[in-house]
């Protein structure tokens, strides 16, 4: 049994693998990397980068991507959070 | 009027109206409704990704990218830190270098705070951002913003959302008279006659979302506000007549009985 370690994504604690990549969390996630942004640790970092990213325990990564908008729709950025897209 | 582009930082617009995807009911009604409008430019906001539940859909499965631009937008950043924040997110993820800039100073009015908006503008046309800011109907925050960098500048025409119309015609037309960029008139219309009024005035395009997404029927309302902007630029362009107090009769007197 490897190692896991525990991470925040978009909030939320999480256990992955000791070893893990950014690219491996989010082929688990299942989330397609087009048009995604990705911050770690609020360092924004470069799509080909995902791979060699590795993930180390109490890592803050956000997961990002384009929901409808134009105006505000009353849910608001605070502090330095995110909003949940649903 | 068929070549009657707009051209912002040398990338050429084939429609003046510019609408947000934000507040309707569902993807299929967004994609029916942008269809409508005629629109080419679509604006979204940058959000977590939903991961606990994966199968919901996301929209721009349902905006084809070779038919639409997306903008971006920092909608709900209330300083420049996190306007900044999400102007490089939004770049990150990879569309373009537009980036609608929201710096906003209220909750209850979502004015713009307009001196963070500049602040925030000036750094990033410095980091090669295209920064489009949605701005107050002040001329002189207006040619700030344009002597800072950004291509066009997007005044409100009424506070987001208000469907009050167009609140004070004479400063968008300063704004139009101080400023050579492009204008667009951003936030407050209601109807389609306040989108004509806009383009009327001088206005080059036309931004609005609530207006629509909130009609009865989007759909048909999305329709009403394309041939509302398509109406008010040409009546703009054919040049409208002098307003007068009294009366210039339209038939000839000569040949009376």
């Amino acid at each position: 049994m490897a190692e896991t370690i525990q991470i925040q994504v978009n909030g939320e604690a999480r256990d992955c693998l000791a070893d893990a990549t950014v690219g491996n969390l989010l082929r688990e996630l299942a989330i397609k990397t087009e048009r995604v942004a990705v911050e770690l640790n609020l360092e924004i970092l470069d799509r080909k980068d995902f791979d060699s990213r590795s993930l180390h325990a109490g890592d803050r990564l956000e997961i990002l991507s384009f929901i409808g908008g134009g105006a505000p729709m009353g849910s608001h950025v605070r502090e330095r959070g995110f909003v949940h897209a649903e | 009027m068929q070549n009657d582009p707009l051209i912002i930082a040398g990338r050429e617009f084939k429609s003046r109206l510019w609408v947000g995807t934000g507040k309707y009911k569902d993807f299929a009604e967004t994609k029916k409704a942008i269809e409508a409008s005629g629109a080419e430019v679509v604006t979204v906001a940058v959000r977590r990704v939903n991961i606990t539940d994966r199968s919901k859909e996301n929209l721009l499965d349902y905006l084809d990218p070779k038919k639409y631009i997306i903008l971006p937008n920092t909608a709900g950043c209330y300083n420049v830190e996190d306007a900044l924040r999400y102007a490089r997110l939004a770049r990150a993820a990879g569309v373009s270098d537009l980036i609608k800039l929201e710096v906003l100073g209220d909750e209850r009015t979502l004015f713009p705070d307009t001196a963070g908006l500049i602040e925030a503008a000036r750094i990033l046309v410095k980091e090669g951002f295209i920064v489009l800011p949605y701005t107050n109907d002040d001329p002189i925050v207006a040619r700030k913003l344009v002597d800072v960098g950004c291509p066009a500048v997007m005044p409100l025409a009424a506070p987001i959302g208000s469907g009050l119309g167009i609140r004070n015609p004479y400063n968008l037309k300063i704004i139009m008279e101080m400023i050579k960029v492009p204008i667009i008139v951003d936030a407050g219309v209601g109807t389609a006659s306040d989108a004509a009024f806009a383009m009327e005035l001088g206005a080059d395009a036309v931004l609005m979302n609530t207006a629509i997404a909130g009609a009865k029927d989007p759909i048909a309302m999305a329709e009403a506000m394309k041939y509302g902007v398509y109406a008010g630029r040409l009546a703009y362009k054919a040049g409208r007549i002098p307003r007068k107090l009294y009366a210039t009769a339209s038939s000839p007197i000569e040949g009376m009985l």
